[in-house]
């Protein structure tokens, strides 16, 4: 704001001398009347507020004639300048408070001259109306230009001390188009109370500020209104100054709540904002997960285990007879085996009684809705999250401003150790180093050809690295299932889980493969970051690929068991029928314990067994690591660099940094795995909260006590995005097999929610048929049929958020710089006005066919 | 924490909470910090100044190549010695925390900068904010040439009026398209 008038006012005073000679006249004059009219009509308690206020002005006013005098005859005298732009500041305040003199001085006279206002005659009103508007106009004017301030404000003055000539009238006696200038005039300064944290001066200057806008707005916001509009008006208002303050309340005890901001706030200070930002995440990560356990607990755990049969009553709810010994073992249970796998940890323990309990609780039913809310809920998040952050960064970029970012942007204000600022010196003499080099010459292209078959070699080493570990979690997979039909008793710990072990392994060995093998390519180190992360990516996708598919074929196998079990419990059932009926003949009912009772395999609670065992190897793997890889090494390099031959500390082993991309995408897939399995394991998100609560403290503790600072510090920047970005593939492809199994697969005979059913989706059908009146069922299922046809244009409409949120803030960017993004805008928008022209179209020919 | 809310004042501290990005947490830890590096008789006088040196040794400011111009900038002291009183204190973090605008960011920024207070960085402006980037050991030092090149890499990047300085106007638009500015001027107590 102030910088243009600053600049306005150099152009000005640049361009047009003349012009300024006759303002001076005319400020002359001004302030002689001005005196004039100060010493003789106010009274007396007003007159020495007035007074002051108007030597003030008058004082500045000879104080800008001076300098500007001295600008004519020499250029530029620097520190004139700097105080010329605090005057027109200082003016805008003064301003300000003039207008508001005015206004009160009105005010006061006006209790005053009760009597004599009737006479006053409606001329004058109207003339002083006229002036207002006139006065209004050049003001909205002066803020849209800015340029022709010094005129306008003189206008102004002018004006406003004829307004001063007037008596005023009373807010009753006020026409309705005064009422509505003095309500503007009121939200006026209520906006201006709002904006006021945005200005750029000194808390003097704005405290006074406030306060007079503040007794202004209160000595005429009862005033406004009439008779019983007035009334509620007042209570408006009273109810709008509540409401701001409970807001303001609110927004404190939410900061209140935001858990280790102390942690996070020493993280920063130490290691700038990078590392800082990996643990925000893994916070904001914390958030959500404490969104779908409270989802699962609240709507599925605790109300089956409340009101549903109890453990026991039925087969799927207890332990069979042959597993009975072994079912309490601390290494079964490790395994969620025994007592744990016939709990409501697990699918397969739910009944598929339609109500329980006498609340008449809907348990299959919030099932599912709880399965399909868990993702709906993921999805919103995401997206709202990445576009906010579109909207907060802007167009980043843009590559026309890279030295002049190096210079202004490159300070991390938040470091706070002497020795990270070190590095940070030592990172940014490097990199305007390397942009000054850069910037010489473009590139040398002498050893290009060895340049290029390197990282050909390179990409090559890495495609072999992700296909062998694919083929080894493939072959592991079958071997384990082999060893399952097996038994597991008759194998040792590793060949139980190998398949998890080897997943870790994978996951911690391979990184370190691709840095080595990343070293040949000899990228600048950011490019380098980035393939490195991309590789990472592919390889924990690859791997979380093949694991499921193995899956894949387990569930295959055990529904062909299943079959097999299916017959034979008829067979089992009937033989047992004719075997009491045949004994006596009386049919007494037949009592069988329900661990006797054969049952079928329940693939889904195998395959939510496979993942919480996965997540909990893969928690195990990094807290080792951890403990390992920082905590041991730092101790070592710490105690035996006393009695070593070369500086441990500074030379080879040394301290380990802070992997902040490697952690983050640990935890994104850790995050893809809780979305796949927390449909069949309904304790995943409690395991993943519990795992976030406990990784905070000890990643905390681990990165203060044991890691360095980074030797180049990275600053957080526009990453965010694309950690989200990321989050949001790993959860489209996390939902994929999930709603594939769902919609395609039948659902066990014998356990589960949805037992008895052909699709697990059918129980929406049922609570329809059976709790709704047929209407009601008819219209949404033809809702159903239309939205089922529609799930693209879901996407297209989250596109569609994302984009419109995305050209906001370009018009943001184009409205407060230059023309130059126009145009990607206009793409952008036409983009968007694209997808929701097929939109429409789509909706036709949808309309259409339903009606025909 | 009682005491100093006591002292401190409701309204007061419902005007600070309405003219700074500041919770009133944070306006209370500010207090809290401001006061425990205030000696013991400075404490009673209401508007006390806290000269410069002591509030450098704030942890949060102690390793910040732009600590003094900070001061100086925050400062409303008329000996221009770099003294804040508790109200500057507040525009201070203000400016610094994490809701504040990136008008107002980079408005402060520039003054930061702005070494000689002329309202343009010029030339040996950049020059000192390049020495202050680059710390102050010699071996992290920029050479004559280089410095040379790399300001004038700057102005040609930034100078759109090209009168061989950088403006307010032309530096916010500088930063503004910048991806890490607002997240990294963050000072949080």
């Amino acid at each position: 704001m102030s910088v243009s008038f600053t600049t306005g006012d150099e152009d000005e005073i640049s361009t047009s001398e003349h012009e300024r000679g006759k303002n001076r006249g005319k400020r002359n004059s001004n302030d002689k009347e001005k005196k004039k009219k100060g010493n003789g009509r106010r009274k007396a308690s007003r007159e020495r507020e007035g007074e002051e206020d108007l030597q003030d002005r008058t004082e500045k006013r000879e104080k800008g004639k001076k300098r500007r005098a001295k600008n004519d005859l020499d250029e530029k005298q620097p520190e004139e300048e700097d105080e010329e732009q605090v005057k027109v500041k200082n003016g805008k305040v003064a301003k300000s408070k003039k207008n508001l003199k005015n206004e009160t001085t009105r005010k006061i006279e006006q209790e005053k001259k009760e009597e004599g206002d009737a006479e006053e005659g409606k001329s004058k009103k109207k003339k002083k109306k006229e002036e207002k508007d006139r006065g209004k106009q050049t003001e909205k004017e002066e803020e849209k230009k800015k340029k022709h301030k010094k005129e306008t404000s003189e206008e102004d003055n002018e004006e406003e001390e004829e307004d001063e000539e007037e008596k005023e009238v009373r807010p009753e006696s006020l026409s309705p188009e005064e009422l509505e200038k003095l309500k503007e005039a009121v939200d006026e300064k209520k906006k201006l109370i709002q904006g006021l944290r945005g200005k750029p001066w000194p808390m003097k200057k704005k405290l006074v500020t406030l306060r007079e806008s503040q007794e202004f707005v209160e000595k005429y916001e009862g005033a406004l209104g009439k008779g019983k509009g007035r009334k509620l008006y007042a209570y408006k208002v009273m109810m709008t100054k509540k409401w701001m303050k409970f807001q303001r309340d609110f927004e404190n005890f939410k900061t209140a709540c935001i858990p280790w901001e102390m942690k996070i706030k020493e993280i920063e200070s130490h290691f700038g904002s990078s590392v800082a930002s990996y643990f925000i995440f893994l916070r904001w990560m914390y958030g959500i997960n404490m969104i779908l356990f409270g989802l699962t607990f609240g709507l599925v755990m605790v109300p089956e285990a409340l009101m549903g049969r109890p453990y026991g009553s039925i087969p799927r709810k207890t332990v069979p007879r042959a597993e009975e010994g072994s079912a309490m073992d601390f290494a079964v249970l490790w395994d969620f085996g025994g007592y744990a796998q016939y709990s409501v940890l697990f699918y397969g323990y739910y009944n598929n009684q339609r109500s329980i309990g006498w609340l008449k609780f809907r348990m299959p039913l919030s099932y599912f809705l709880v399965g399909v809310g868990t993702v709906a809920y993921s999805y919103m998040v995401v997206i709202r999250t990445m576009a906010r952050n579109a909207n907060e960064s802007g167009v980043g970029d843009d590559n026309s401003f890279n030295f002049s970012w190096k210079m202004f942007t490159s300070w991390d204000y938040l470091i706070g150790n002497p020795e990270t600022a070190d590095n940070k010196f030592a990172s940014i003499t490097t990199s305007f180093k390397e942009a000054i080099l850069e910037e010489q010459e473009s590139r040398k292209d002498d050893n290009i050809h060895l340049t290029r078959f390197l990282r050909v070699l390179a990409n090559f080493l890495v495609l072999c690295c992700l296909a062998g570990s694919g083929y080894l979690i493939y072959f592991v997979v079958r071997r384990s299932q082999k060893f399952a039909l097996d038994g597991l008793e008759n194998h040792t710990w590793w060949e139980r889980n190998e398949v998890n072990m080897v997943m870790s392994l994978l996951g911690m060995f391979c990184p370190m493969l691709f840095d080595v093998i990343s070293a040949l390519e000899n990228y600048h180190p950011r490019v380098a970051l980035q393939w490195q992360l991309g590789r990472i990516f592919a390889l924990f996708l690859g791997n979380l690929y093949t694991f499921i598919i193995a899956l894949m074929d387990e569930i295959n196998l055990k529904r062909e068991e299943e079959k097999v079990v299916k017959f034979n419990i008829t067979m089992w059932e009937a033989s047992l029928y004719n075997g009491t009926v045949s004994e006596n003949s009386t049919a007494s009912p037949i009592t069988i314990h329900p661990a006797d009772i054969p049952r079928g395999p329940c693939w889904e609670t195998m395959v939510g067994q496979e993942f919480v065992r996965l997540i909990i190897s893969d928690t195990m793997t990094t807290y080792i690591t951890l403990l390992i890889g920082d905590f041991l090494r730092a101790v070592l390099v710490r105690f035996l660099n006393y009695c070593w031959c070369w500086d441990l500390e500074a030379g080879f082993p040394s301290y380990s940094e802070f992997d902040v991309s490697g952690n983050v995408l640990g935890l994104i897939f850790n995050q893809g795995m809780i979305w796949m399995g927390a449909f069949y394991a309904p304790c995943l998100p409690a395991l993943n909260v519990l795992r976030l609560h406990v990784s905070m403290y000890l990643q905390c503790w681990a990165v203060m006590c044991c890691n360095v600072p980074q030797e180049r510090v990275f600053k957080a920047s526009g990453s965010n995005n694309f950690y989200m970005a990321m989050l949001l593939v790993i959860l489209f492809l996390s939902t994929l097999p999930a709603i594939y199994t769902i919609v395609s697969i039948p659902p066990s005979f014998d356990c589960g929610p949805f037992s008895g059913k052909s699709r697990m989706f059918d129980v929406i059908q049922e609570t329809l048929e059976s709790d709704f009146p047929a209407w009601f069922s008819k219209v949404f299922i033809m809702v159903l049929f239309y939205i089922q046809t529609k799930i693209q244009i879901a996407f297209i409409q989250l596109a569609i958020y994302y984009l419109q949120s995305t050209s906001k803030s370009y018009k943001e960017a184009n409205v407060e710089l230059k023309k130059k993004l126009q145009t990607v805008t206009l793409s952008e928008l036409h983009v968007v006005w694209i997808l929701l022209l097929t939109f429409e179209i789509n909706l036709c020919f949808e309309i259409r066919a339903l009606v025909f | 924490m009682g005491t100093t809310a006591s002292q401190l004042g409701k309204d007061l501290l419902s005007e600070y909470q309405e003219l700074t990005f500041l919770t009133k947490q944070e306006i209370l830890l500010a207090h809290k910090r401001f006061t425990e590096l205030l000696t013991k008789d400075e404490r009673d006088g209401a508007n006390s100044r806290l000269p410069m040196d002591r509030i450098l040794t704030l942890p949060e400011l102690k390793s910040n190549p732009f600590r003094e111009r900070i001061c100086h900038v925050f400062s409303t002291s008329p000996q221009k010695d770099g003294s804040l009183t508790f109200e500057d204190f507040l525009d201070l973090l203000s400016a610094f925390s994490d809701s504040a605008t990136l008008e107002i960011k980079s408005h402060y920024a520039f003054r930061i900068f702005d070494f000689d207070d002329d309202g343009t960085l010029d030339g040996s402006d950049l020059e000192k904010l390049v020495n202050c980037l680059t710390g102050e050991t010699d071996e992290t030092r920029l050479s004559p040439e280089e410095m040379r090149q790399l300001i004038s890499n700057i102005l040609e990047e930034s100078d759109i009026d090209k009168d061989g300085t950088v403006n307010l106007s032309e530096f916010q638009h500088v930063i503004s398209r910048s991806p890490d500015f607002v997240s990294s001027f963050k000072i949080v107590l």
